[in-house]
């Protein structure tokens, strides 16, 4: 079965304009991630490197601009760029790991509203229930300002917003699940709940969750980066791509756009990758469009 | 019948009843069925839809869901009382000691696991083989099953069987544990005709090479008179009718029995239309008063609807619960009434 899938997988991706793109823009975005920090022209947390007489440069490009400074610098004289490759992994890692906590308890709590319904059932979707009536926004904003700021706590956050979807996701697929007769045959040859879970439901209900976890590490650098700019997400001295926006924007308007600009850019285009890629995920996963 | 005689049952059920307690009422699905089973035995529990039939083999593995609940009677495994046994117990005595063979192969196996892994797994939980010899024991029963290559066939996955193929590894699976009782609900329904009475053959003898003792649940009597030694008949959640095989089949005294044995398309006996039972089984939250079968039955009299009749013999090795059996051959005309 892998082979075939994998085969035919990518067949389809190799036909499919947008789904390479996206894996390229993504792949460009992990290879920041991982070896940005070794190709930044400077280290911008390291304020012997940063001279303030070299502050709000411009783009290299443009009148006024130092080729050393290829995207211009900000106010502290810090290379544009530099924050950048060193903001996108803060942003991407935040996306990443919160994704992961979010799906993991998620799918726990899903699998058990499913597979042992009743009361367990009715408490876990209810409280997902009152969870979706209130915008995800407002739930990170009300949980940074009670908890302070700091990665652990948006990462908090993020989890508390993001877990619901997979609950719901995977409380359905189990319900389906547990009605086929393999699982009724695993109860009958003696397995203990844990095992027919962990063994049998569990894989079944997996594949929609591929598409759910992709798409939401866009959605989680998007909050993040909107917390950050509210200016209740990461501290100061983990700038993301969000922080960055944040600190460029007092100047925005004096016509000093790059600080918040090519940040912004940044996020866009993981975004942009990331929904890309997610889309041809969908189409390839839902046995209903095949 | 020389169940006096016989050894000691495997089985033992005495006054099984399962309720479904619904918000619309509460549905009697086993309403006091009773039967032995001895060891090698080979039972058919037959029965229209509805009729109770795989709720019983889903009691006897004490696998009623709530609202469900079996409300009393006995079942003896050996003398243990198996109705009332914690769920500990209970699953020890799934998969080792009684097995079930389901009705749709193409879903009662993990679509995400290797056949190998399956059969392996029932293995590992009910035996202390190591990894060699449970290999080793699940290829000799794929073969036993009439799968060939089958150290290959481990390492593949149900969909790339056809559905004979896999209903044999599900029987593999069921048989692996040796266990002493075999459910088998519906076993062929899902199959190609062709492909039914393979796999009948091949249970029957596969079980009298084990000597195991097998209930196999079906609403399709051509299918019982194949295999199996005696049957109990259910109507609405009561046995209505038990003898040997092969009496049952041939001469039944219940009128309901008879028109399930009529319905069979016989292609010697070419009459322009099929017998068929009128009418349908009844919402069995609100049975007709006294015999449950009276609305559909072609003898019924003002006694039956009073008097709910209670099993009783009624010619030679047969019981029946029928106020007014059949005791004397009488061909039974469906459709009229008398």
């Amino acid at each position: 079965m892998g082979q075939i899938l994998a085969s035919q997988f990518v067949y389809n991706w190799r036909r499919n304009v947008s789904a390479i793109a996206g894996s390229a823009i993504i792949l460009a975005c992990v290879l920041i991630v991982l070896f940005g920090p070794l190709v930044a022209p400077q280290n911008p947390y390291d304020l012997t490197q940063l001279n303030l007489l070299d502050s709000y440069k411009p783009p290299a490009w443009i009148e006024g601009g130092d080729p050393r400074f290829l995207l211009g610098t900000d106010g502290q004289g810090r290379d544009v760029l530099s924050s950048i490759l060193y903001g996108t992994r803060v942003s991407a890692l935040i996306g990443i790991a919160a994704m992961l906590m979010a799906c993991t308890i998620g799918t726990v709590l899903g699998l058990l509203a499913g597979f042992y319904g009743g009361r367990l059932d009715a408490f876990i979707m209810r409280v997902a229930d009152v969870q979706l009536s209130f915008p995800s926004m407002l739930i990170a904003l009300f949980l940074m300002s009670a908890f302070g700021t700091g990665i652990d706590k948006v990462l908090i956050a993020l989890t508390l917003v993001g877990w619901v979807v997979y609950a719901r996701t995977v409380r359905g697929s189990t319900l389906g699940e547990i009605q086929k007769e393999y699982v009724q045959a695993a109860r009958v040859a003696g397995l203990r709940d844990a095992k027919i879970i962990r063994r049998h439901v569990l894989p079944n209900v997996l594949t929609p969750l591929i598409v759910i976890a992709t798409v939401q590490v866009g959605t989680f650098i998007l909050i993040e980066a909107s917390l950050s700019f509210l200016g209740v997400g990461v501290p100061i001295t983990q700038p993301s791509l969000g922080l960055l926006i944040k600190n460029g924007f007092d100047v925005l308007f004096s016509g000093l756009w790059w600080t918040s600009v090519f940040p912004g850019l940044m996020i866009m285009a993981m975004v942009f990758g990331i929904n890309l890629f997610g889309d041809f995920l969908r189409d390839e996963l839902n046995p209903r469009l095949k | 019948m020389d169940h006096q005689t016989a050894p000691a049952p495997l089985l033992d059920v005495r006054d099984l009843r399962t309720w479904f307690h619904t918000f619309s009422g509460t549905v009697k699905a086993v309403d006091g069925v009773s039967f032995t089973l001895a060891p090698g035995e080979v039972m058919g529990l037959v029965g229209e839809s509805g009729g109770g039939k795989s709720v019983v083999g889903f009691s006897l593995l004490g696998l009623i869901d709530p609202p469900g609940r079996i409300e009393g009677g006995e079942i003896l495994l050996d003398g243990e009382d198996i109705a009332r046994a914690s769920e500990e117990r209970l699953r020890r005595i799934r998969g080792r000691e009684i097995a079930m063979i389901f009705q749709d192969p193409m879903t009662s196996l993990n679509p995400v696991q290797t056949v190998g892994a399956q059969m392996d797994e029932m293995l590992r939980l009910h035996t202390d083989l190591d990894e060699a010899a449970r290999k080793a024991r699940c290829i000799a029963m794929l073969e036993s099953v009439g799968i060939s290559r089958a150290a290959e066939r481990l390492k593949a996955y149900p969909h790339q069987f056809s559905g004979g193929m896999r209903q044999r590894v599900v029987i593999a699976i069921a048989l692996l544990a040796a266990p002493r009782l075999i459910v088998a609900d519906e076993p062929t329904t899902a199959l190609d005709v062709t492909i039914q009475s393979q796999i009948l053959r091949l249970m029957r003898r596969r079980i009298a090479q084990t000597g195991a003792a097998m209930i196999l649940v079906t609403h399709d009597l051509a299918v019982v008179s194949e295999m199996v030694d005696k049957i109990v008949v259910l109507y609405c959640g009561k046995v209505v009718e038990t003898g040997p095989a092969r009496e049952v089949i041939a001469d039944p005294s219940h009128p309901y029995t008879r028109g399930l044995v009529d319905s069979i398309p016989n292609p010697r006996d070419r009459k322009p239309r099929l017998a068929q039972i009128p009418g349908a089984v009844p919402d069995i939250r609100n049975l007709p008063s006294g015999c449950s079968f009276r609305p559909r039955c072609p003898r019924a009299q003002a006694k039956c609807a009073e008097v709910a009749p209670a099993l009783a013999p009624t010619r030679g090795t047969l019981s029946a619960a029928c106020h007014f059996p059949i005791v004397e051959e009488i061909a039974m005309t469906g459709g009229e009434r008398a």
